[in-house]
């Protein structure tokens, strides 16, 4: 659909604009602030420039080594749930039924976990994993595995991603459903005369039906996973030691609980702009895919 | 839709997968906390409404609830209200900066909310809305405006635009059509928005915990409570859970059929 050119349509924008900015830049702006300064309490702040980006790069100072630690770990984190919970969502996807009430079924439960408070999930995943009075903890160390997540730092690791892959398959599992949905039964139908095999049929017809809603979800999960906070934090508290400190749960000490505010600031900086570097790169990936297939849009 | 082998199998199986954590929540919020404690029961052997009732009859524990379903709510109609037009805009017209516009909101749907928390506690210190509902309502919605404009741009989109310019000619004023027109064709866009909203605002705990103190304090931050000096008070805990499982199942219900348009954020 081609767009007409109105820059009236700026007074529809407007109200959300001004909404987001009071709520994005206003607080950044005070982040840039804080971030070149330093300050020995007493709202006495000091001029430091660009002191604390240099520190924070520095893997050899105090700063610059805790971040660097929890940004190499919350990367590996996120390939590791990426690498799970994409072709595990897929396949769920595929399996989900044709029609009839289980489809209902299927799709609530599936939903179920994504509308769990944060918090609460880390609460479950506390409880089911305990040792003591956890079913699956229970389990683990019955049939005779040394299994605690609070003391063993594998344990602890393979409890956050087990339990972010529980957490979000779902997300990625309902967006490939959705992508499938909108294959239509002629597709399929050519595909039979033709003979083609089960996994022609998956790289020819779905695989490239599903890449745009892919696309999104990689997106998300990646997003979400790389400022994962909540979850981690109640399960394992960053811990055995910083095992499991991921970036925000190491911005979130520095600043709310050491007060720290002019290197708390400068990590934010940092972090949201590789967050903003991502994000870029996938949105433009994102809005070509849209327009090499621009008949897509508003179908459905 | 063509499926693969075994896929009663492996979706049964992931259900499952998806259901025990949460049974286990469930049975443990019926037993005592002396059962859970000494014994290891799949279900409760002595059930007790002990937990729930504590809860409901408790206005610190309650209050939680009504604090977190009041900031949802301001929260969901402040971003739908905001998004609707915007929408409609970024849908239909083309205007200076829009594309940019348009990364700016979905960017700041990313931005991790630990980055905010301190601001956030500064600014809305600084204007006196701490510790009230409003405050998390409006922080919320640095995530939950981008996403509405994003889904709802979907489903505006979903309407042709003769539809638009046969309603102008008949005399609709903009905001007639708008409101007679083009709202009811995009109710269920509106619905599923509505739907995440809701949802982002009610998992969200990070912010929601900095933003208030005692008045406005959620439930996710109250249920920090269960540990004492005493121990955990593990049915307890698992009772609060269980109940803030229950609203989102409830919303689920009502979109289900459109569920998976929306995570798709009308873009399927």
């Amino acid at each position: 659909m081609d767009k007409i050119v109105n820059q009236k349509a700026w007074f529809l924008v407007l109200p959300v604009f001004a909404v987001v900015a009071f709520s994005a830049i206003l607080p950044l702006m005070t982040v840039v602030n804080y971030s070149m300064q330093d300050t020995f309490g007493n709202n006495q702040f000091f001029w430091n420039g660009v002191g604390w980006f240099k520190e924070l790069l520095d893997p050899s100072t105090d700063l610059g080594g805790r971040f660097l630690a929890s940004l190499g770990r919350n990367l590996l984190f996120s390939a590791i749930i990426l690498a799970i919970e994409v072709p595990l969502g897929i396949v769920v996807a595929l399996s989900m039924p044709r029609e009839g009430w289980t489809v209902a079924v299927c799709l609530v439960i599936l939903a179920l976990p994504l509308l769990i408070p944060w918090n609460v999930v880390g609460t479950i995943w506390q409880i089911f994993g305990r040792p003591d009075i956890g079913l699956l903890g229970y389990t683990l160390n019955s049939l005779g595995f040394d299994y605690n997540y609070v003391s063993n730092e594998f344990d602890a690791w393979a409890t956050v991603i087990v339990m972010d892959v529980w957490h979000w398959t779902s997300l990625v599992a309902l967006l490939c459903y959705a992508g499938l949905k909108s294959i239509p039964d002629a597709y399929y139908q050519a595909a039979q005369i033709d003979g083609a095999s089960r996994w022609a049929v998956f790289k020819a017809i779905q695989l490239p039906k599903m890449n745009r809603v892919l696309l999104i979800a990689v997106l998300l999960r990646f997003m979400d996973s790389f400022m994962i906070y909540t979850e981690p934090f109640v399960v394992t508290g960053g811990g055995p030691g910083n095992s499991t400190t991921f970036v925000s749960i190491e911005l979130v000490k520095i600043a709310l609980g050491q007060f720290d505010l002019g290197k708390a600031a400068a990590l934010s900086l940092v972090y949201n702009l590789i967050i903003l570097i991502v994000c870029w790169v996938f949105y433009t990936v994102m809005t070509n895919v849209g327009t090499e297939r621009p008949e897509k849009k508003g179908a459905a | 839709m063509h499926s693969i082998p075994g896929r009663r199998l492996i979706i049964s199986l992931f259900l499952i997968f998806l259901l025990l954590p949460i049974y286990w929540l469930v049975n443990m919020s019926f037993k005592t906390n002396a059962e859970i404690v000494t014994t290891m029961t799949l279900w409760p052997h002595q059930p007790t409404l002990e937990n729930y009732k504590r809860i409901f009859t408790d206005e610190s524990w309650y209050s939680g609830y009504i604090n977190s379903l009041t900031y949802v709510l301001i929260n969901t109609v402040i971003s739908i209200a905001v998004a609707l037009p915007a929408a409609y805009g970024f849908s239909r017209y083309r205007f200076l900066g829009d594309k940019h516009l348009f990364f700016w909101l979905l960017s700041n749907r990313m931005a991790p909310a630990a980055v905010f928390a301190l601001p956030f506690f500064n600014l809305y210190s600084a204007i006196n809305l701490f510790d009230t509902p409003w405050a998390v309502a409006l922080a919320h919605c640095i995530f939950n405006v981008p996403l509405a404009v994003w889904i709802l741009e979907g489903f505006v989109s979903g309407v042709p635009r003769e539809i638009d310019e046969t309603a102008f000619l008949d005399g609709y004023s903009f905001p007639r059509f708008f409101v007679k027109i083009l709202v009811p064709l995009i109710a269920s866009g509106i619905g599923v928005a509505a739907f995440f909203c809701f949802m982002f605002s009610w998992v969200e705990l990070l912010l929601a915990r900095t933003l208030t103190s005692v008045n406005a304090k959620p439930i996710s931050a109250i249920m920090t409570r269960t540990v004492s000096a005493a121990g955990m008070d593990w049915g307890l805990l698992a009772a609060a859970g269980v109940l803030t499982i229950i609203p989102g199942a409830l919303v689920i219900w009502f979109v289900r059929n459109y569920i998976a348009r929306g995570f798709a954020l009308g873009r399927v």
